[in-house]
Formats: structure tokens, C-alpha cells, sequence
């Protein structure tokens, strides 16, 4: 978005563009740089902490990684330099072009990551030596898995909806505060422009594809993820609201729409989804409820930034949305929520491939470190815990203080 | 094959340790000698637009060492597991220091941020040269206790130290009077080439006084490396077998002292970027030299049960990395137009280019 305000002021030649460009500039570096130093403990710990894990598949999950490495991590920090203090320098066109390759390097980055996760969700391309080792025997099939692209547009539909959100959400606070409004209706208005769109191909068609992947190479995951513990005969419900009883096998206090699901998964109102009870228990899902409510809270706030995003982009289609004070209400209350759902998705897609690290061919406690001790990873955790804690308040406290002094303030980065 | 990608894997890590080096000196000087706000303005400024492309150096080396070598990396990150975290830490406080310093005009603010930048900065060389220390000195593959394999041959966990700091212990500490002596000649080896980075990049009456602080200090480095070269015969003997057999190798110990010794001259030299130079020769030329004589060593066993690690048992399958070779090669021509457009668009004197103030 950072990107497209640069371009409408290259276009328009009107300043206010350029500098709503060069404050969400502010927020981002801030972001970024959370990002980078939050990130490199991630590549770390597959060593650190999944040491057999890395040793038995390096061969082929170290290729995708190499190549984030190479390809996206050098592009965007090479580039972010040139982005926050070479404006004067480039002149604003190779500005422009500098914010360019930031984003495609950050895509690119999301590509790779999404790769290396799919391949653990749907292992393709190797084969299993004599000694345990996963080889990789066909590079280009790390790039046509059918799980990857349903997966990255999930992903990058995602991440857009909340950045729309938060771009929308700091606009509404503008105009309800009477500050800065005249960039309040620039930020609300292409807030949900974005907004509409992305949360939109969020649901369809990414997250139904992504869905239609898991039903189709994960069948006790969807059925977990749904809640549905029995097969039924005749098509099966989609489960609202409920609480799984894992003792008993059977979901409680459920509010359902009968068939639903099937046609959803199917286009047929009566196919058959098999359900949890008719798989064995060892290859059950480690965390069911767990599951269940990530994948659920995640589909929930999906259908309601549907709603709010339409009904907003209805209103400013309208001319009547900066006037509606209601609806700009909830977008600025809307601000946690996007952030909230991506978690859930997340936890619906690790949670939901575990038992297993590598679908159906390891098991997450045969990935482990062999020497790191329970002890040695409870006091690092501990130690990351503290220091990402501090790490939040501060970034919280200071992208306030740059929301409260708005794009006006003197924003030149020399 | 694996013998390329050893190559590549080597010099991403002293390009990195050349890059990110100077940033972590220029912390140590920050930390020591920058006095008045206009000197501690021009160190960050010196560094601001390059630290954390230079630290990108260190991940893709980590991605490299990952997909090449898979057995090295999951062996040292899990067994160093220890120090590891205390490195990402120090690289964390290093970062959010540089970056938060200047969000708020606060007089406390600024200097804990100044401290937790300077202070993570030393630590920082501090450890990396300890590091070298431990894979030069080997550690206790398999973990062997009288005789017996306790892990898998390839697995060792490190305590941060032994009861006595003694390098040649059955179970050795990552921090022993050997490490530490290393980490002393990259504090001080790091602390000279900031300087020299900051020289080159800024000027304001500071760099004066480090030409001053790096013809003292140069002496001091001097003094260590010989003593660590003496104790390194001693920690492992023969250090110098692959020189005796390759003469070509001793081009690397040339170009290291080159640059030491022509560092002495530092107040006579008439351009600023003479002194960078030669601290980048010492430390390539000593790094160099480091893993030519360990070579096909990566990570040598201290006991006679289970083999060292070497470049060829720890390689990853033949076909993926001949694949990987068609991408690293687009990829690195690429790394190299972006680091030519940086240094062009951010050449010459950073003195105003306002670090932190955005």
C-alpha cells in the first residue's frame, strides 16, 4: 500500500500522497525492523531446537530457505536502505522503484516460506535413503505442489486485509478525533478500497482452495477442523458455534446449518464427509479443540470483515461513509482483529498438521534437538518471552506516538 | 561439489564478518570513545544504512550452511545451542538500540538505547570471536565419556563453561581461557576496523582521535596475535600442516600481516579509505588462513572414538546441490547489482544523512 500511495503522488504530483506515503514509511521501518530481529531466532531454531529434524531433511527444506536467503532477504534489506533515507538522493522515481522492490522482496520471501511449509504439510520431489534422509530428486516440483499457491494467496490475502484495516482503522480514529482529516478520508477511503477486495478473495477463492487441499490430502484434519466427529449419511452440517467433548467424541451446544458442508466441499448437497471417529486414533490431530477453535475463530472474523468491509465500501460508493460515525467506530475497533485471525490460521495449519512434522512420514518428537535439554529450551523460552514482551510495548508505544502526530509533522528523512 | 559450496560458504562468512564487523565496531567505539552527541551522530549515521544489509549476510550464510551442509548445521546449532541464543539476544538489543534511539528526544531514553547498542556491539565480537575459538579448538563429538558414545556420533551439547576454563577438558565450556583470548583479538581486530570504517565515512573531530586510538591498539593486536598463535600450537598441534603442503595457501598469512603491519602507518596515509582496506586484508587474511589450515575440518572431534566433522561427510545429497547451483548463480549476480546500486547511491561522507531521526 506503502507502494501504491508513492505511486498515486508520482501520478497526481500532490504532496499529501507523498506524505502519507513517507508516514506509513515511518511505521513500517518500525515494523520491519521488529521483523528482522524477531525473524533470525526463526532460522536459528531449526538448528537450535529441531536439530534431527534439520539433519534428516536439510537436504531439500534448506534449499527453499537458501533461497529466501539469496534472493528476498538481500533485495528488501538492500533496497529498504535506499527506500528511508535515499529519497533526495534517487530522486523520486527510483524512490518509487526502490519502494518496488521492498515489496517484491517481501512477496518473494512470503513465497519461499509458504514453499517450505507446504512441503512439510504435502511432501513432494524426494525420496527416503537407507539411512533416514530425505533427498530431494525433482526441484520443480517444490514449485507446482498443489498445496503451495492455494496456501500463498491465502497468506497474501491476508496480510493485505490487515494492513488494510490498520490503514482504515488510523483514518477513522482521524476523522472521529477531528485530527488531520484531511488525511483521515484519503486513508479510510483506500483502506477499504484494499479492504474489500482482499477480504473478499480471502474466502473465496484462496480460502476455499486451501480448504479443498486439506479435505483432500488431509481428511482427519478437515474433519477435526470442522468438528465433526460421526460421518453422516445424507450430507453433513456446518458446525457454527459448540464446544468439542473429547471424551465423549460428540460436540456440545451446537448451533449447525444441515448439508451446508458437504456442498461447500463437494457442490453436492449430500456427499459424504467422513468424520473423526472413523480414523485411528494415532494419526487423530494432537490438539483437536485446539484445532477447532482456530480454524473456527479464524472463518468467523473472515465472515465479518466481509461484512464491515462491504457495508463500509457500499457506504463510501455512497459518499455517506465519513459521515456514518458508527460504522467508523468499528473500523478503529477493528484494529486487533485482523492480527487475531492470521494467528488462528496459522494455529489451524500447524495444529493441524501434527502429529506429524513432515506429513505422514515424521512425527514431531523424532524432529527434536538430541542434546538440548528440557531444561536449556524452558530458560530460552522463558528469556524470549520477556524480551518479545518488551519488544511489543515498545513498538505499540511508538507507532501511538507516530499515529498521534499524523503525516503532517515534519516527516523529511533527509 | 561440496567443495564449491564450502567456498561459497566461506566467503559469505568473512564477507559478513568484514561487513557486519565494522558495524560492530563502530559500536565498540560508540560505546568508548564518542563523546559530545555530534560524535555518537556520526557513528550511527557512518553505519545506519548499511547494518542491517550487512547482517543479512549472516542469515543467508545460516540458508546456505542449512541446504549445503544440513548434518554441520544440525549438529553446531543444536550442540552451541547455548551461546547461540545469547548471540540473537545481543543481535536483538544490537538492532531495537540502533533503531529506537533516536524515536524519542529523551535524555534517559537515548542514552539506555546508546548503552544497549555499544554494550551488545562488544559482546557481539566478543562471542564471534570466541565462536572461532570453539571450532578451531573442537569439541566433544558424540560426547563421549570414558570411551563411550553417550549421543549419536555427530551430537554434542556445550556448557557455556567448565569448572576450570580449560580448553583441553573432556567436556569443554564454550568460554575457556582459549576462546576468550580469540574474543579478545576480534574486540580489539573489530574495534580498529570501525574505527576505520567511521574515518571513511564521516568527519568530524573524532576521527582525529581514532587514528590516534588504532595505531595504539594496533600494537596491543599485534601482541595477541602472536601469543594466540604461540597458545594455538599448544590447544592443537601442527596447525600449519596444510601450508607445508600447499605453498599456494601462504598468500592468506601474507595478507593478514600486510594489513596488520601497515596499519602502523595509519596517520600518514593520505586517503580516508586506505586504513579500511587493510583492516578488511588482516581480517580476511586471518580468517582465511584459519580455515585453510583446519581444512576439510569444519568441526574437529576432541576424542579418538568419533571422526571430526569434515566437508564431505556432512554434505547434502550430490543432486540437490547441483541444482542449487543454477539458482545461487542468478541469485549472487543479483546480490552483487544490489550492493554496487547501495554503494553508489550512499558513496562518499555520510555526515548528514539523518540516521534515526525519521
Amino acid at each position: 500500500m506503502i507502494v501504491y500511495f508513492k505511486w498515486k503522488f508520482l501520478r497526481t504530483k500532490n504532496d499529501d500522497y507523498n506524505n502519507v506515503s513517507k508516514f506509513w514509511m515511518k511505521i513500517f521501518a518500525l515494523n520491519f525492523a521488529m521483523g528482522v530481529v524477531t525473524g533470525i531466532p526463526m532460522e536459528f531454531q531449526f538448528g537450535t531446537n529441531w536439530a534431527k529434524f534439520s539433519e534428516l531433511t536439510g537436504g531439500i527444506i534448506g534449499q527453499t530457505l537458501a533461497m529466501e536467503g539469496m534472493f528476498s532477504f538481500f533485495l528488501e534489506s538492500s533496497f529498504l536502505g535506499m527506500f528511508l533515507f535515499g529519497e533526495k538522493l534517487l530522486g523520486q522515481k527510483l524512490h518509487f522503484l526502490s519502494g518496488l522492490m521492498v515489496f517484491l522482496g517481501s512477496w518473494a520471501s512470503g513465497f519461499l516460506i509458504i514453499a517450505t511449509h507446504s512441503w512439510m504439510q504435502h511432501p513432494v520431489g524426494y525420496e527416503i535413503l537407507e539411512n533416514g534422509k530425505f533427498v530431494l530428486n525433482n526441484f520443480s516440483a517444490l514449485f507446482n505442489n498443489p498445496w503451495l499457491w492455494p496456501s500463498y494467496l491465502h497468506n497474501q490475502a491476508g496480510s493485505l486485509v490487515t494492513s488494510s484495516f490498520f490503514v482504515a482503522a488510523v483514518g477513522a480514529f482521524y476523522l472521529l478525533s477531528n485530527k488531520h482529516s484531511r488525511f483521515g478520508k484519503i486513508f479510510v477511503k483506500s483502506g477499504v478500497v484494499f479492504g474489500v477486495i482482499s477480504s473478499v478473495m480471502l474466502a473465496f477463492p484462496t480460502g476455499d482452495w486451501a480448504a479443498k487441499n486439506v479435505v483432500k490430502h488431509q481428511p482427519v484434519t478437515f474433519a477435526a477442523m470442522e468438528g465433526i466427529f460421526d460421518t453422516e449419511k445424507g450430507g453433513s452440517e456446518i458446525i457454527l458455534i459448540g464446544q468439542p467433548d473429547m471424551e465423549n467424541k460428540k460436540l456440545d451446544n451446537k448451533i449447525a446449518v444441515p448439508n451446508v458442508l458437504s456442498f461447500l466441499t463437494y457442490q453436492r448437497w449430500d456427499a459424504e464427509i467422513k468424520g473423526l471417529n472413523e480414523f485411528d486414533e494415532s494419526i487423530h490431530p494432537t490438539n483437536v479443540p485446539g484445532l477447532y477453535y482456530g480454524y473456527h475463530i479464524m472463518v468467523g472474523l473472515g465472515t465479518i470483515f466481509i461484512g464491515i468491509m462491504v457495508l463500509a465500501a457500499f457506504l463510501l460508493w455512497k459518499g455517506r461513509l465519513y459521515k456514518t460515525k458508527w460504522l467508523l467506530w468499528i473500523l478503529m475497533f477493528m484494529i486487533p482483529f485482523p492480527y487475531i485471525a492470521n494467528t488462528a490460521g496459522w494455529y489451524t495449519a500447524e495444529l493441524g498438521r501434527q502429529p506429524w512434522l513432515v506429513y505422514n512420514l515424521m512425527r514431531m518428537v523424532d524432529g527434536v534437538s538430541p542434546t538440548v535439554s528440557s531444561g536449556n529450551t524452558l530458560f530460552t523460552l522463558l528469556g524470549f518471552v520477556g524480551l518479545y514482551l518488551l519488544l511489543g510495548l515498545l513498538f505499540l508505544l511508538l507507532v501511538l506516538k507516530i499515529i498521534r502526530k499524523g503525516p503532517e509533522a515534519k516527516m523529511t528523512l533527509k | 561439489m561440496e567443495i564449491f559450496w564450502f567456498i561459497v560458504l566461506m566467503v559469505m562468512l568473512g564477507t559478513y564478518v568484514i561487513l557486519d564487523g565494522y558495524d560492530f565496531g563502530a559500536g565498540i567505539v560508540h560505546l568508548f570513545f564518542a563523546k559530545t552527541e555530534e560524535e555518537k551522530k556520526a557513528v550511527t549515521n557512518a553505519i545506519g544504512p548499511f547494518w542491517d544489509a550487512n547482517e543479512v549476510w549472516l542469515i543467508a550464510a545460516g540458508g546456505v550452511l542449512f541446504f549445503a551442509f544440513p548434518t554441520l548445521y544440525a549438529s553446531a546449532f543444536s550442540g552451541f545451542y547455548l551461546p547461540l541464543m545469547l548471540v540473537l539476544w545481543l543481535l536483538i538489543f544490537r538492532a531495537v538500540g540502533l533503531e529506537l534511539r533516536g524515536q524519542v528526544h529523551n535524555r534517559m531514553w537515548e542514552a539506555i538505547w546508546d548503552k544497549a547498542f555499544g554494550i551488545a556491539s562488544f559482546l557481539l565480537a566478543l562471542f564471534f570471536g570466541a565462536a572461532l575459538g570453539n571450532v578451531v579448538r573442537g569439541v566433544n563429538l558424540g560426547m563421549v565419556e570414558n570411551g563411550v558414545s553417550t549421543q549419536e556420533a555427530h551430537y554434542f551439547f556445550l556448557a557455556l563453561w567448565n569448572p576450570t576454563f580449560d580448553p583441553l577438558a573432556e567436556h569443554q565450556g564454550v568460554i575457556d581461557w582459549f576462546t576468550l583470548l580469540l574474543g579478545l583479538v576480534a574486540v580489539i581486530t573489530l574495534t580498529i576496523h570501525g574505527a576505520n570504517w567511521i574515518i571513511l565515512k564521516t568527519s568530524t573531530d573524532l576521527n582525529q582521535r581514532l587514528k590516534k586510538v588504532i595505531f595504539k591498539l594496533n600494537f596491543v593486536l599485534l601482541a595477541l596475535v602472536v601469543t594466540s598463535a604461540c597458545l594455538w600450537h599448544y590447544v592443537k598441534p601442527f596447525p600449519l600442516n596444510n601450508l607445508q603442503t600447499h605453498y599456494w595457501l601462504w598468500i592468506f598469512p601474507v595478507i593478514g600481516a600486510v594489513g596488520l603491519i601497515g596499519l602502523f602507518r595509519i596517520n600518514k596515509f593520505k586517503k580516508d579509505s586506505t586504513g579500511f582496506l587493510f583492516s578488511s586484508m588482516f581480517i580476511f587474511g586471518s580468517f582465511a588462513t584459519t580455515i585453510a589450515s583446519m581444512f576439510p575440518n569444519l568441526l574437529p572431534s576432541t576424542n579418538g572414538v568419533n571422526p571430526s566433522l569434515t566437508v564431505q561427510n556432512v554434505a547434502a545429497h550430490e543432486y540437490g546441490l547441483s541444482v542449487g547451483l543454477g539458482w545461487f548463480i542468478v541469485a549472487a549476480i543479483l546480490v552483487v547489482v544490489y550492493f554496487v546500486i547501495q554503494f553508489r547511491v550512499f558513496k562518499g561522507k555520510m555526515d548528514d544523512v539523518g540516521y534515526g531521526e525519521h
